[in-house]
This record gives structure tokens, C-alpha cells and sequence, in this order.
């Protein structure tokens, strides 16, 4: 890939980051929350995006991003008012610019005709410029294209070779969170510059306040410019220094064109991540100085707000938590081997071994959070999804988001975008009633759709709920038989007739709309979830909604788990479903018709699984008095699984089973102890529903 | 009439042989990464019976996978003198339990003679060819089916 390209693939990625800035900062403003400070992030989003653009020549993109600029700036200024008319406006509007950036990313299509209504609806907001005193109206509204390259070209007047500039601050400057800094910056950008510093004002030590300005500075800058702008860099502070801007001398130069790229955040944006993107922007005609004018002031919170991060390639993390893996199994080897050789406790080598043991479990912490991300980047993409639906289905939703902060492993949270889109997508269509209905059953006109992520027994749980008439049971039924599902005559208890949904080719919508009707069904996303490991399922009330659960394990997350033995092999429980360990006396453990076996946990019955008869390690029954129980909870409720001995608790790196071979029933994956061994990492709901699961009928057998 | 048609490569390619049971068979050195003494496997439930299981490899997780027994020949009782052969099939690596390991062969494309049609399908599917080697009658093994199903997921 050449340099620009790899910009390029930066600034995108720069995109989807500012984009979802804008869309949250819009969404806070729409609920009534924003401040000044919001305003302003979504107003540097969108120009950011469009000075980017402007430097790879995207020309479409560039277009409508001025246009929203233009509107973002009036409604910053506070000529425009935050009523939800406007805010609908701009949501929409950012809607388009997510597509234009997805088309000119080559990713997608952006709908021309709503891209330019939008546009029109964007100018439509801006009621005639209003001339404010503080700062010059942006002149780009009358040329609403922008980015023609302009030349300023000065007249007749000789052109003098330099400036010199003395500037002392008030502290009212300071006050308002400017910074001498990046105004010498840009200086800089003018031409070369001669700064000395003159400090001659500054009080002794004792005498000095803490908030007063005493410094100034000489500005000498060597470059034949017109003298606005030089002016304009001063633009937004001149009210809060004593400026004076000199002639060095004077020339006959030929008048110079004002090509001065004065797009302060595109370049402080590439200064900082250290590319080279300046040169890129000087090969392309430099946008007008004219949105300098909305920006000027940007550049000292941005210094000052700055997060320290860097981009690196996930492959090079990947590595890393791979090796941290090994340093983590290797420190349990080397443990156990000590402890072998029968050294003291306080020996040295075993109080080292002990330092080292908390290291590399900081270590290990420290590049798993490097990876593990809240699950808000996938949410944040929601809102915009319901709306879309919401106003293709004529419905009023609300969408309700919980535990955005939940954090999973970045490679499951790319896997989550499609199956809970699908989901929602399901929800609003089919799972809420149309107004007319909900309002007919006294329900709010308007339906809530719930998104929610939680952690449960080390997954991660997502649950996607309508408040809509839940599952038509009957007209699954029907449709099944009709198409041929299932026979006529068959029995089916609740739970598995909706199971049914997640059958090849069923829809239940009796108008395939263009909405939910894409050709995907639940039985995809019910697979794809699988693939990940994971699981699906539905719980429905009539008339009171649906909600879909899917739970996925945390990838490569390290687990705390139970280390336990069953037959001959040790295999390791995650602590996290596990709610007590019990050892069974004789009169709490009944049986329950021909082999089942429940076990008496404090006047509740639960069903007693042994481990080993479950995993196909042992033919006969374990004898339950002999061996230990862990009470687990699952998504089917409790059980109480039977082993032979517990060996203690340690946290397990997880190791694929699919890498060199497949996904095992009832396994979740497996683990290196620290006697070298592979121990294999018990998958609890997989494992119960393994012991039901010839009792499933045939249908729902083929749907799994 | 044998003619060595059904196996390309390059002239005087090296494999690897080894014993199972009581025949002898070669692979492709290209595709042996290592080969290593028997460790006992932690055994996997649901799997194949020529599957022994899993073991440590550096690791990564390696599937063991019994030879002899994967040729339908009887499972074998894995000892300290058997061996692991480590493989690449595909991107996977995989562990093939043996005998022995005899020796490294050099062998010209052209004595490679097509499998005789007697063989039964499970050996016509793994069996690639034939080498005869003095007294000796040493099977090319391809391997890309020696683990045909683990492509299929349990979903």
C-alpha cells in the first residue's frame, strides 16, 4: 500500500470514530443534555470529516459536509435553535454523511437524491446569514459547493516581504481557553518565523498571580502574505490581546496568491498521528481560508483534550496476548515444578516466584484490556437503524440502550454488528404493533425497543426485548405446517413452537417488507451466533413482547475457572456459573423416573447431571455421595453438575479447540494447567442442553 | 500395466516414512513440522474413535489423531516408544500417532506406481500411491483426508 493510501485508510478509520462522536453528541443534544461543549465536538467531527475529505479530493462528501458545517455553525453560534425539528434534520443529515464516507470508502452507496434533499433541508435551516459583530460571518453560504480553490489575490499595493507582530495577551485570552501556542503554529504555517519570547513583564516569584498575563511575544515572519492573513490567525484573540501587525519592509513582489491551507485540524489531526498527510493536502487545491473562521479557537481545546493513543495493527495485540498466554501457563509450569522440588515457602526462589506469579498476571490484565472494547461502538449504530425503520413502518420507537460499557474482545464485537441489526431490525417490524393496534390495546403509541449487554457466567449476554404483542404462536404454527415444517399433528410446547422461528426460511411477517424481507432469516443469524460459539434464545408473553438472547462467549478472555476432576481428567468449570459446591448426602439425592436423578439443595429440586456420563468419560453412573456437586445456573435454570474431586480455583488462558480442530459438544474450549496437560473447559449450558437434547423433536433438531 | 501418473512434484522429492500397525507408509516432508515422543492426550468427548484427544504442543492445542486406527485398522496402545508425527493439514496442525519412524526416502516421481485397484475405499481415500523399496512396500499417504470432517462444526 502507497503512503496515501495508508492515509487514507487512516482517515477513514478517523471517520467511523468521529462519526459515531457526531451521532452520540446529536442523539445528547436531541435529549436535551448537551452543552456548548457538545455542540462544539459534533461541529469538529463533521469538519474534520470534511477537511480530510478535501485533502483526498472526495469531492461528494466534501460538498455535503460543508453544507452540515455551515448549518452546525449557525446552530453553534446559537442562531439556531436545538428544537427537535432541527436536531431530526441533522441526525438525518449525519445519516448521509455516515453513507457518503461509506461510498467514497468504496463500502456502499449513498443515495443521491436524499443526499441533495437533505442538502436543501440543511440551507433550508440557515434563514438569511446574520451578520454577527464577534466574528465574520462565514462568506462559504453563498457558495454552498465550497472547496473551489481561491486564489486572494491582492492588488495593486506592494507587497512587503514580512510582518512583524508583537502580541501580549490579556489574561482574559488565557480566560477563555486560548493558547499563545497554536497561533505561533499556524504563524508557522504562514512562512518562516523568527518568535523571541519577551518575559521582561514577569514579576519576581512572590508577587506573581497565578492567572495574570505578563508575557509577550516578537513575532518576525519572513513570508510575503497579505496582511489579513495574518490578521485572520488572530482573529478569534484580538479582543483579548494588544496586537500589532508591522511591515518587515517593502517589496515590489509580484502580488502572492493566499494559498495558504489554513485547515488547523485536518493538519494538527496528521501532525499528531504523525503521518504525512500535509504533503497530501498541498497536491490538492486548499480549501478556502473561510472555515479557518469557525475553527480558529478549536485548536486549544483540542491540544489540551488530546487522548494519548495509537493505532496499532491487531495482528501485532494478537501476538502479544497469544505470548502473554505463554508467559501465563509457563509461570504455572515453573510454579508447580518449585513447589515439586520441595523448596520453603520463604525460600527465595519461591518468594520470587511469587513476585513473578503477580506480574505476569498484571501483565496478562493489562493486554487483554488492550483488546477488549465496551460493546458502544456496535450500539452506537443502533439508533440510527431504528429510526430508519421506525419511519419506514410508520411507527413511533424508542430505542432503550443498557450496558453499553460492557466489555468484550474486539474480534466478538465485529461478529455482533449483523446479528443484533437483524435482530432490532425484527423487533420494530414484527415484534412492535403498528400505533393504530397499540393504541387500540391502551398500550403507548409509542413502542420501546430494549438493548441491553451484560456479562453472565464469563459471556457476554445481549438481549434484544419489544413491548409489542410477543410471539403469534398460532400463526407460527400455521405457517410451519404450510410450509411443511412440521406436520400437521404435531406437538409442540410453547418454547418450541417459537423455536420454530429460527427454521430455514421462515417469516412470519404476512407482507415480506423490505425491512425484515432481505432474504436473511432468524435461521441465519441463528448460525452465525453459533459459529461464534454461542447461543440464541427467544422468551415471549402475548401482548406484553418479545425478547431475543444471545450470549457469546469473550473470546480469548482469560477465565476464572474451577479446576475439577471427573474420571481421569481434570476439566475446568467457569467460576462465574457456578453458584455453590455441595457435597450430596445420601437423603438429598432422589431419583426422578427411570434415570434421571434430582438432587435436594435447601427444599428446591434440582436435576442432577453427572459430568462424566454427559462427556461420554464413563458408562455407569457416578456414585453422588462419593463426589462433589457445583450448583450452576444456565440459561435453562439451575443444575447441579457431579464430579469426583475439586483441585482448586486458577485462572485458565483459553485456548481454541477450533484452531487445529472443531468445536466439541458440551466444551467450550480448552486450557494448558500448570503441569503442562491440555485440560478442556466445560461449556455449562451446552453441557445440560446436551443431556436433553435427544429429547428434542426432529424439527427443531434440524434447526440447530 | 502401473504407470506413476496420479502423484506430481517435483523429481526426487523427499517423505518421510514411518510404521503403523504392521505396514509402512510416508508422507511429504514438506509437511511435517516436527516429530516428538508420546505424551498422554486429555481425551475429548464426542469425537471420533480415532481421535486419542488433545495435547500440548508449545501451546497450541494439537488433535491427535490415531493412525492405524483412522485406516479402520484398530486402535493402537500408545506406549513411550510411539511417536508423534506434528503436520500441516491445511492451516491446521495436526498430530498423527505411530509406530516408528523409519527413515527420510528420496524418490524420483517416476517410481511412485498408482495404488492398485484392489484397495478398499477408506485406503483408495487416503492412499495416494505406492513405493517399493527393496523388500519394502511403502504407501504415500495423503493427508488432506486423513482428517476429512474437520471441516464440519458441530453446529
Amino acid at each position: 500500500m502507497d503512503t496515501l493510501e495508508d492515509i487514507k485508510a487512516t482517515f477513514f478509520q478517523e471517520c467511523q470514530e468521529l462519526l459515531a462522536d457526531l451521532e452520540s453528541g446529536l442523539l445528547t443534544l436531541e435529549a436535551g443534555a448537551g452543552d456548548s461543549e457538545v455542540v462544539n465536538a459534533v461541529f469538529r467531527a463533521v469538519h474534520s470529516i470534511k477537511g480530510g475529505a478535501g485533502a483526498f479530493g472526495l469531492d461528494r462528501l466534501v460538498a455535503f459536509a460543508h453544507v452540515f458545517e455551515t448549518t452546525l455553525d449557525e446552530f453553534r453560534a446559537g442562531r439556531l435553535d436545538a428544537n427537535p425539528v432541527v436536531l431530526r434534520i441533522m441526525l438525518r443529515a449525519a445519516d448521509i454523511l455516515t453513507d457518503l464516507v461509506a461510498d467514497a470508502q468504496g463500502a456502499g452507496e449513498a443515495d443521491e437524491v436524499s443526499a441533495e434533499q437533505l442538502r436543501l433541508e440543511l440551507q433550508g435551516l440557515i434563514s438569511g446569514p446574520t451578520p454577527c459583530s464577534a466574528a465574520p460571518s462565514p462568506p462559504e453560504e453563498t457558495d454552498t459547493m465550497g472547496f473551489v480553490p481561491l486564489q486572494v489575490c491582492i492588488e495593486a499595493p506592494p507587497q512587503p516581504t514580512g510582518w512583524r507582530i508583537t502580541i501580549t495577551p490579556t489574561a482574559e485570552m488565557y480566560g477563555k481557553a486560548n493558547d499563545i501556542v497554536p497561533l505561533l503554529r499556524e504563524l508557522e504555517r504562514l512562512g518562516p518565523c523568527a518568535t523571541t519570547l519577551n518575559a521582561s513583564g514577569l514579576p519576581a516569584l512572590d508577587d506573581l498571580e497565578p492567572e495574570a498575563a505578563y508575557l509577550s511575544w516578537a513575532i518576525e515572519l519572513n513570508v510575503g502574505c497579505p496582511r489579513e492573513a495574518v490578521a485572520e490567525v488572530f482573529d478569534f484573540v484580538e479582543d483579548d490581546c494588544v496586537l500589532a501587525i508591522e511591515p518587515l519592509a517593502v517589496s515590489a513582489a509580484a502580488p502572492q496568491p493566499a494559498a495558504v491551507d489554513i485547515d488547523i485540524e485536518a493538519f494538527l489531526a496528521s501532525a499528531l498521528s504523525a503521518a504525512t498527510p500535509a504533503q497530501a493536502e498541498l497536491t490538492n487545491p486548499p480549501p478556502q481560508p473561510a472555515p479557518k473562521v469557525a475553527t480558529a479557537q478549536e485548536p486549544t481545546r483540542e491540544l489540551s483534550v488530546v487522548p494519548q493513543s495509537i493505532r496499532v495493527d491487531l495482528e501485532r495485540v494478537d501476538k502479544l496476548i497469544d505470548l502473554v498466554g505463554e508467559l501465563v501457563i509457563n509461570q504455572a509450569m515453573l510454579a508447580q515444578r518449585v513447589a515439586e522440588s520441595g523448596f520453603v515457602r520463604s525460600s527465595a526462589v519461591a518468594v520470587g516466584l511469587d513476585d513473578l506469579e503477580q506480574l505476569t498476571r498484571e501483565i496478562q490484565d493489562s493486554v487483554m484490556a488492550i483488546r477488549a472494547q465496551p460493546v458502544k461502538s456496535v450500539f452506537q449504530r443502533m439508533p440510527r437503524l431504528v429510526r430508519e425503520i421506525a419511519a419506514a413502518t410508520g411507527k413511533r420507537v424508542r430505542l432503550v440502550t443498557e450496558g453499553e460499557g460492557t466489555e468484550v474482545d474486539k474480534t466478538v464485537i465485529e461478529q455482533l454488528t449483523d446479528p443484533i441489526t437483524h435482530m432490532i431490525r425484527n423487533a420494530v417490524d414484527h415484534g412492535l404493533e403498528s400505533t393504530a393496534t397499540r393504541l387500540e390495546r391502551g398500550k403507548p403509541e409509542e413502542g420501546t425497543v430494549r438493548l441491553a449487554a451484560f456479562h453472565r457466567s464469563g459471556r457476554i449476554v445481549i438481549e434484544v426485548g419489544d413491548d409489542g404483542g410477543g410471539i403469534n404462536r398460532e400463526r407460527v404454527r400455521e405457517i410451519a405446517i404450510d410450509k411443511g415444517l412440521i406436520s400437521a399433528d404435531a406437538v409442540l410446547t410453547e418454547e418450541e413452537t417459537d423455536n420454530l422461528l429460527f427454521l430455514p426460511g421462515f417469516s412470519t411477517a404476512a407482507t415480506v417488507s423490505n425491512i425484515s424481507g432481505r432474504g436473511v432469516g432468524m435461521d441465519v443469524v441463528k448460525r452465525s451466533i453459533q459459529s461464534l460459539g454461542g447461543r440464541i434464545s427467544i422468551s415471549s408473553m402475548p401482548g406484553k413482547g418479545s425478547t431475543f438472547t444471545m450470549s457469546l462467549p469473550l473470546t480469548l478472555a482469560v477465565l476464572d475457572g474451577m479446576v475439577v476432576t471427573v474420571g481421569e481428567q481434570t476439566l475446568v468449570a467457569p467460576l462465574t456459573s457456578i453458584i455453590e459446591t455441595l457435597q450430596p448426602k445420601a437423603n438429598e439425592v432422589r431419583q426422578l423416573g427411570p434415570t434421571q436423578r434430582v438432587l435436594a439443595v435447601r427444599g428446591s429440586y434440582v436435576p442432577l447431571l453427572d459430568t462424566g456420563l454427559i462427556l461420554g468419560w464413563r458408562t455407569e453412573p457416578a456414585d453422588p455421595l462419593l463426589g462433589v456437586c457445583l450448583l450452576v445456573e444456565s440459561d435453562g435454570g439451575r443444575a447441579a453438575l457431579l464430579v469426583d474431586a475439586i483441585q482448586g480455583q486458577r485462572q485458565v488462558v483459553i485456548k481454541s479447540l477450533e484452531a487445529n480442530y472443531r468445536q466439541v459438544p458440551g466444551i467450550a474450549a480448552a486450557t494448558i494447567l500448570g503441569d503442562g496437560r491440555v485440560a478442556l473447559i466445560l461449556d455449562v449450558d451446552a453441557a445440560i442442553a446436551l443431556q436433553t437434547l435427544p429429547a428434542f423433536p426432529t424439527p427443531l433438531a434440524l434447526a440447530s | 500395466m502401473i504407470e506413476a501418473t496420479s502423484v506430481t512434484g517435483q523429481p526426487g522429492r523427499e517423505l518421510v516414512s514411518f510404521r503403523a500397525g504392521d505396514q509402512e507408509y510416508c508422507v511429504d516432508i514438506i509437511a511435517v513440522r516436527e516429530i516428538r515422543g508420546w505424551t498422554p492426550c486429555t481425551t475429548l468427548p464426542q469425537s471420533p474413535n480415532y481421535v486419542c484427544g488433545v495435547i500440548n504442543l508449545r501451546g497450541a492445542v494439537l488433535p491427535i489423531i490415531d493412525f492405524n486406527a483412522r485406516l479402520g485398522r484398530g486402535a493402537t496402545q500408545p506406549s513411550a516408544r510411539h511417536v508423534i508425527i506434528v503436520t500441516h493439514i491445511g492451516h491446521r496442525l495436526v498430530g498423527l500417532l505411530v509406530d516408528a519412524v523409519s527413515d527420510i526416502l528420496t524418490v524420483a516421481d517416476g517410481s511412485i506406481q498408482t495404488t492398485p485397484d484392489v484397495a478398499c475405499d477408506t485406503v483408495k481415500s487416503f492412499v495416494r500411491g505406492i513405493l517399493a523399496v527393496g523388500e519394502r512396500m511403502i504407501s504415500l499417504v495423503s493427508l488432506d483426508r486423513i482428517v476429512p470432517d474437520l471441516e464440519l462444526e458441530a453446529a
